[in-house]
């Protein structure tokens, strides 16, 4: 059965479509992201798909039920993360999960257990009679996530599950969301405009840049997209020979040599690897060093959407930012 | 429909947060007391004209307060859905299985709640400071208006609140709607004394009701009767009630 089905979805603000005709469909225990620049139209979607915003046309069943039709039976089979935080500051982390539990209808010996299990989960347990306004922004996340979780969703949604917090709780929080997806079996529908994010926890990805689809595929596939990985040889002896003989090797798309570095581009290079050495000792060589480069997301997305056709400064200057900021973690 | 658990829910965490927020408890009274004390003893020897039947001015004041008190605490209470909008709470709560109806009733329970229990207090230090309640049915009686001018002014607030997308608007209403309501209310001089043109405000007022009604039940004064006072208020609940409901549904929450 389907988890999500989406026809022909469209939300317009004043004239200005947020969302535009997207159709997508996501199968029950999926991991499916949402990619793209702030603005994209990614949040809109999340709304409209759990029944805080009306679609403008078009519609979307959620494990079966319409959107705008069923919505309560729609509210009670998701668990939504919300971009910014929807905790009540003023209460505790235990009375915000008691609280929401509640309204979800569950009684009180359920309640107690869930509550329990939800905060091991996130590891929160020792905070629990805290008032979340002393809680950090990780802790806020993980007790949202915790809350989404109370009442068995059979769909989660996460919008932006990790922006603004650091690269440690970014990863713990990763952990988190893909044990909940296998373990648990949840199926989650994730929106970020980090491509690592996006490349390390999802099985598909759809890529949105001005409310509408660009590319929808798992993260291998898009990045085949764009020629496959780059294999680089050092050889020594016989160079021509070799870069001859790699060269005309099923599957490679292109062989450029630079003294005795030879470059080859091909689909899933860390399974020809074996086989390109072996190749270049049969023709007399060594090989003293191999690399392999695979096409990051961000260069299929920059593929997608020609970055700096769009006028958005805020989200490419994030992106910037964030490029620099991996750039200088690579060195380090 | 009525979904009672959310209504339970939303009133305790209404409870959970005004208990907590001790200085808002002190705050909200501060300046219906410093109104009593200084209007009571400014014009303690004073004749009003216009009042009737010998009354010293304290205790013509005290109801109008009381009713002062009940209108500010109950449209913050009705306009919180601002602050929840603001600090995403209003996602999570409207993203629930439940009826709108429900969390309109369970802010309603907890705002009156709230409203009435500052209420109470102000009486309580009004009668240590030598205000008069002659009987528990006049305690009763009084209650009884405070209730319904209560739920009048959270229903206000929630009009508000829905048409409004952010905090912005917060000092225009007070000094455009909430003082107005108040000074055409009657809360501190006889409404006898207005020209006739105002006095026709004062009475689409639904405060004025309220101010009146608190004062025949507390004080045995009042310009209507008590039953004209109760019907005109309780249509004025009603209509309220029903405006903020209709426009809080169709308010969008994002």
């Amino acid at each position: 059965m389907l988890a999500i089905d989406v026809k022909d979805l469209t939300k317009t603000f004043n004239g200005f479509k947020a969302v535009d005709h997207i159709s997508f469909s996501v199968n029950e225990g999926e991991l499916f992201g949402l990619l793209g620049p702030n603005g994209a139209g990614k949040t809109t979607t999340i709304n409209m798909l759990a029944t805080l915003l009306k679609p403008t046309s078009g519609t979307g069943f959620v494990s079966g039920n319409r959107i705008d039709l069923r919505r309560d039976k729609v509210r009670r089979s998701i668990g939504v993360v919300f971009q910014e935080p929807a905790l009540d500051n003023k209460l505790t982390g235990k009375e915000n999960l008691d609280f929401h539990a509640m309204m979800y209808g569950l009684d009180k010996e359920m309640r107690k257990a869930r509550i329990k299990e939800v905060l091991e989960l996130v590891e929160l347990t020792d905070k629990s009679g805290t008032l979340v306004e002393k809680y950090s922004g990780g802790m806020k996340r993980r007790l949202e996530i915790a809350r989404g979780l109370i009442h068995f969703p059979r769909v989660l949604f996460l919008d932006e599950p990790t922006l603004g917090l650091d690269a440690q709780t970014r990863r713990h929080i990763w952990d988190y969301i893909k044990s909940l997806n296998r373990k648990q079996k949840v199926t989650i529908i994730l929106t970020t405009h980090y491509m690592e994010e996006a490349d390390y926890l999802c099985d598909r990805i759809a890529i949105m840049d001005h409310g509408g689809f660009v590319a929808l595929d798992t993260p291998e596939n898009l990045k085949d997209i764009l020629g496959g990985d780059v294999v680089s040889l050092e050889i020594e002896g016989h160079e021509d020979e070799v870069e001859r003989r790699l060269g005309s090797l099923r599957g490679i798309k292109y062989a450029v040599r630079h003294g005795s570095v030879l470059s080859l581009t091909m689909e899933k290079g860390e399974r020809r690897i074996p086989e390109l050495i072996a190749v270049a000792q049969e023709s007399g060589s060594e090989v003293t060093c191999v690399n392999l480069h695979k096409p990051s997301l961000e260069d299929v997305f920059l593929h997608f959407t020609g970055r700096g056709i769009r006028d958005q400064e805020a989200g490419r200057n994030e992106r910037k930012r964030e490029m620099i900021h991996r750039r200088s973690r690579r060195r380090g | 429909m009525i979904n009672p658990t959310a209504v339970y829910v939303l009133w305790l965490r209404e409870m959970k947060r005004f208990m907590r927020a001790k200085s808002r408890i002190i705050g909200a009274l501060a300046m219906p007391l410093f109104f009593l004390a200084f209007l009571g003893l400014g014009f303690n020897r004073m004749m009003v004209p216009g009042m009737k039947g010998g009354v010293e001015y304290i205790q013509f004041l005290v109801p109008g307060i009381i009713g002062m008190s009940m209108l500010f605490s109950s449209t913050f209470a009705g306009l919180s859905v601002l602050w929840d909008r603001e600090f995403g709470f209003l996602k999570e709560i409207m993203v629930a299985p439940v009826d709108r109806i429900s969390i309109v009733i369970g802010r309603i329970a907890g705002g009156m709640t709230t409203a009435l229990i500052q209420g109470m207090l102000l009486l309580g230090i009004s009668v240590f400071l030598g205000f008069k309640v002659h009987s528990a049915t006049a305690f009763l009686l009084a209650v009884v208006f405070m209730l319904f001018i209560a739920v009048t002014f959270i229903g206000l607030g929630l009009i508000f609140a829905s048409k409004m997308k952010d905090m912005q608007g917060f000092g225009i209403i007070m000094n455009f709607v909430i003082f107005p309501l108040f000074f055409l209310s009657g809360a501190l001089y006889p409404l006898e004394n207005f020209p006739v043109w105002l006095r026709v405000l004062s009475y689409i007022d639904p405060l004025s009701y309220g101010v009146d009604g608190l004062r025949g039940a507390l004080i045995g004064v009042s310009s209507f009767s008590l039953l004209f006072n109760l019907a005109v208020l309780l249509g004025f609940t009603f209509v309220m009630i029903f405006l903020g409901a209709y426009f809080f549904e169709k308010s969008e929450s994002v």
